[in-house]
């Protein structure tokens, strides 16, 4: 399969805080590759280098075959690149900043007019609207259809859903299926542990440092223990029960409910009589499987 | 090419887009020519005057109506008590305190050097310079009426050879204070235009991260830098446009030579503040940071430029400083062309080492521009 991004011991520092340490990693043509990681997990160090914009003090990249240190050039035509901020002009209006970039990238809207057909579509009938009015979810297909316009062989994501409401959250990432299916490589970090189920494979990302490469459902498979939820209608007062019982071995909220597991990794059956007595009596604990954060965790905690 | 005409369209549909700096491109040149030009001036009238009279003679009388009779003076007090002058002063109320001691009458009655006493309030070291020299103007009137009156007196006063000066005002022939300064203060104005406006331009861009989106285009650093440039030495020239268009209406600047040149030299100049301006804000990541740094740049270089004080009299270093001052280059030029009417051939000088300065200030700041976060 071909590679798109090749990444060897890749390092990056800022003063004394090392943003990145001996990061490898590759991802093929036409898949969807999720970075996950918390905040300040050295995602966006990762991406400003691969889009050029940041030099590796360490390691070697290559992006579609040509090195990040000396083909940045010929990179940046053919990069699409939306940063974790609004990046385009508030002060001009849908249209105007989706004609200047793709001017500046020599083409003209029309002829890839396809491309982004799906995504602009959307916002076409506020063409003449100021970009910094757009609301949350507008801005965000307004940036992609502007990474887009020039037709780039990668796209590079930088957590494009964060302040978006669910439904369009929703929406972009079967918008970027599509894009997929064009055979456009997609790159894209998120904090939402959902978002990393619709990736073809996901990196977990945790203090410069990659914990692992997997597909999403692989990952969730990776976790080794027999995991519980557990449901009270005082979750609050649940989870903290929970952590003081003594068989207990880990347990972090997960929606609405509390992923236990247990010491001995059996159900320990005298936990209901324990939440009985410190007064909840609602619980209900069913066997369940793990998700990607709770492999998140799991790895985290092994460190 | 194509690539830089959009840059500078979407420049301008930015700036005009803004309501406040889209009117104050009009508005700033208008305020700051019928504000500054009228205002800044060194003329001095009424220059406020206590006496102190300890003579009271005939000649003592004769001496205060000349000063009284001078445009400059005002005799507002006089007194007796030497104490209460030097109160008034302390307080500033009077600029100058004349005391005429007793005697006076009768030392010039005797043909003698009389002798009179000065005091000037100093707060303000011009004000005081030049009450001093119409002071010395007015009391070497008086000495020729005295010379005139007595025609036997200094025995032989009347036949001492002597040169007389008359002189005359070459290019601003009456001393009009705005003929001196509008071509300086149209340099201000273009210099405040480049320097603000582009500088600030480009932080703003960093600050909203739109830097980022364009950092990761294909777009050349010329191009960029470019595209930064010319719409505001388009604005820069039209506001200086504005400027002269009402010099020439208000105070019927004389505009003595071509306007082509004038305008040639004055695109060369904000080219030269543009770089500048550009290397400034590559550095700074924040309005406030420019701002910052940008005031103190005009400060010095607007106040070494030789606008207010002349140039000659600056200390050596400070001559040396302004070969590298664009404004002390376009001050000198825009008052030759203005008043003076040189063509190229006078001044191809000044506009060549202004147009070195704009190389250099210019690849200063396209290779201190980095397309890298």
């Amino acid at each position: 399969m071909e590679k798109i991004i090749e990444a060897q011991g890749i390092g990056k520092s800022f003063g004394d805080t090392e943003a990145l340490k001996n990061i490898s990693f590759e991802v093929n043509r036409g898949e969807i590759f999720g970075f996950i990681g918390p905040d300040g997990a050295g995602k966006t160090t990762l991406f400003r280098i691969i889009t050029t914009l940041l030099l590796p003090d360490a390691g070697r990249m290559t992006v579609m075959g040509l090195d990040c240190k000396t083909g940045y050039r010929e990179l940046r035509r053919n990069i699409g690149y939306m940063p974790g901020r609004f990046s385009l002009y508030h002060d001009l209006t849908v249209e105007e900043n989706l004609n200047f970039y793709a001017t500046v990238f020599g083409t003209t809207v029309r002829k890839n007019y396809d491309l982004i057909r799906d995504v602009y579509s959307h916002i076409e009938p506020f063409r003449k609207r100021l970009a910094g009015k757009l609301s949350g979810g507008m801005k965000q297909k307004l940036a992609l259809s502007c990474a887009l316009i020039h037709k780039p062989g990668l796209l590079v994501l930088d957590e494009p859903t964060t302040g978006v409401d669910a439904v369009s959250r929703s929406e972009f990432w079967e918008m970027l299926n599509r894009l997929r299916e064009e055979n456009i490589t997609i790159i894209a970090s998120t904090p939402y542990m959902d978002e990393a189920m619709r990736c073809n494979r996901v990196a977990l990302i945790q203090k410069g440092q990659i914990l692992s490469v997997n597909p999403p459902e692989k990952i969730r498979e990776e976790f080794s223990r027999k995991i519980f939820s557990v449901k009270s209608s005082e979750k609050y007062k649940l989870i903290n029960a929970l952590r003081n019982f003594p068989g207990t071995a880990t347990a972090y909220p997960f929606g609405d409910s509390v992923h236990l597991t247990f010491r001995d990794n059996e159900q320990d059956h005298s936990l209901t009589g324990y939440l009985n007595s410190m007064g909840i009596s609602d619980a209900t604990i069913s066997e369940t499987r793990a998700g990607i954060e709770d492999r998140f965790l799991e790895l985290m905690q092994d460190k | 090419m194509r690539t830089i005409l959009f840059l500078i369209r979407k420049e301008f549909l930015q700036i005009f887009r803004d309501r406040m700096i889209g009117k104050a491109i009009f508005a700033v040149p208008l305020v700051q020519m019928l504000i500054l030009v009228p205002a800044v001036t060194f003329e001095i009238r009424e220059v406020k005057l206590c006496i102190i009279d300890m003579d009271m003679t005939s000649e003592s009388r004769k001496l205060i109506g000349q000063l009284e009779g001078s445009t400059f003076f005002r005799v507002s007090h006089s007194t007796f008590s030497e104490n209460e002058a030097r109160n008034l002063l302390d307080k500033n109320r009077y600029d100058l305190i004349l005391r005429i001691p007793g005697g006076f009458g009768r030392d010039i009655g005797n043909r003698n050097p009389a002798a009179i006493h000065a005091s000037i309030n100093a707060i303000n070291a011009t004000t005081a310079q030049l009450s001093w020299a119409y002071l010395n103007g007015v009391i070497h009137d008086y000495n020729l009426n005295i010379i005139a009156d007595n025609p036997g007196s200094i025995a032989t006063a009347g036949i001492i050879p002597r040169t007389e000066i008359t002189n005359r005002f070459w290019y601003n022939e009456n001393l009009v204070y705005s003929h001196y300064m509008l071509p300086g203060i149209l340099a201000i104005l273009v210099t405040a235009i480049g320097f603000l406006l582009a500088g600030l331009n480009l932080v703003k861009e960093k600050e909203a991260g739109t830097i980022e989106q364009i950092n990761v285009t294909p777009i050349r650093k010329h191009q960029f830098i470019t595209g930064k440039m010319v719409p505001f030495i388009i604005i820069g020239l039209f506001d200086l446009a504005l400027g002269l268009a009402l010099g020439k209406l208000v105070f019927r600047i004389p505009f003595e030579g071509s306007i082509g040149l004038f305008f040639l030299c004055a695109a060369i100049f904000m080219i030269s503040v543009l770089g500048i301006a550009l290397f400034i804000s590559n550095f700074s990541s924040s309005q406030q940071q420019f701002m910052f740094v940008a005031y103190f740049f005009m400060m010095i270089l607007i106040l070494m430029s030789g606008i207010f004080t002349p140039f000659e009299s600056m200390p050596s270093w400070a001559i040396k400083f302004n070969m590298a001052n664009p404004m002390a280059y376009l001050i000198r030029i825009n008052r030759m062309i203005m008043l003076k009417g040189s063509g190229f051939r006078d001044i191809y000088r000044d506009i060549a080492s202004l147009a070195v300065l704009a190389v250099i200030f210019t690849a200063f700041a396209v290779r201190r521009y980095r397309k890298t976060a």
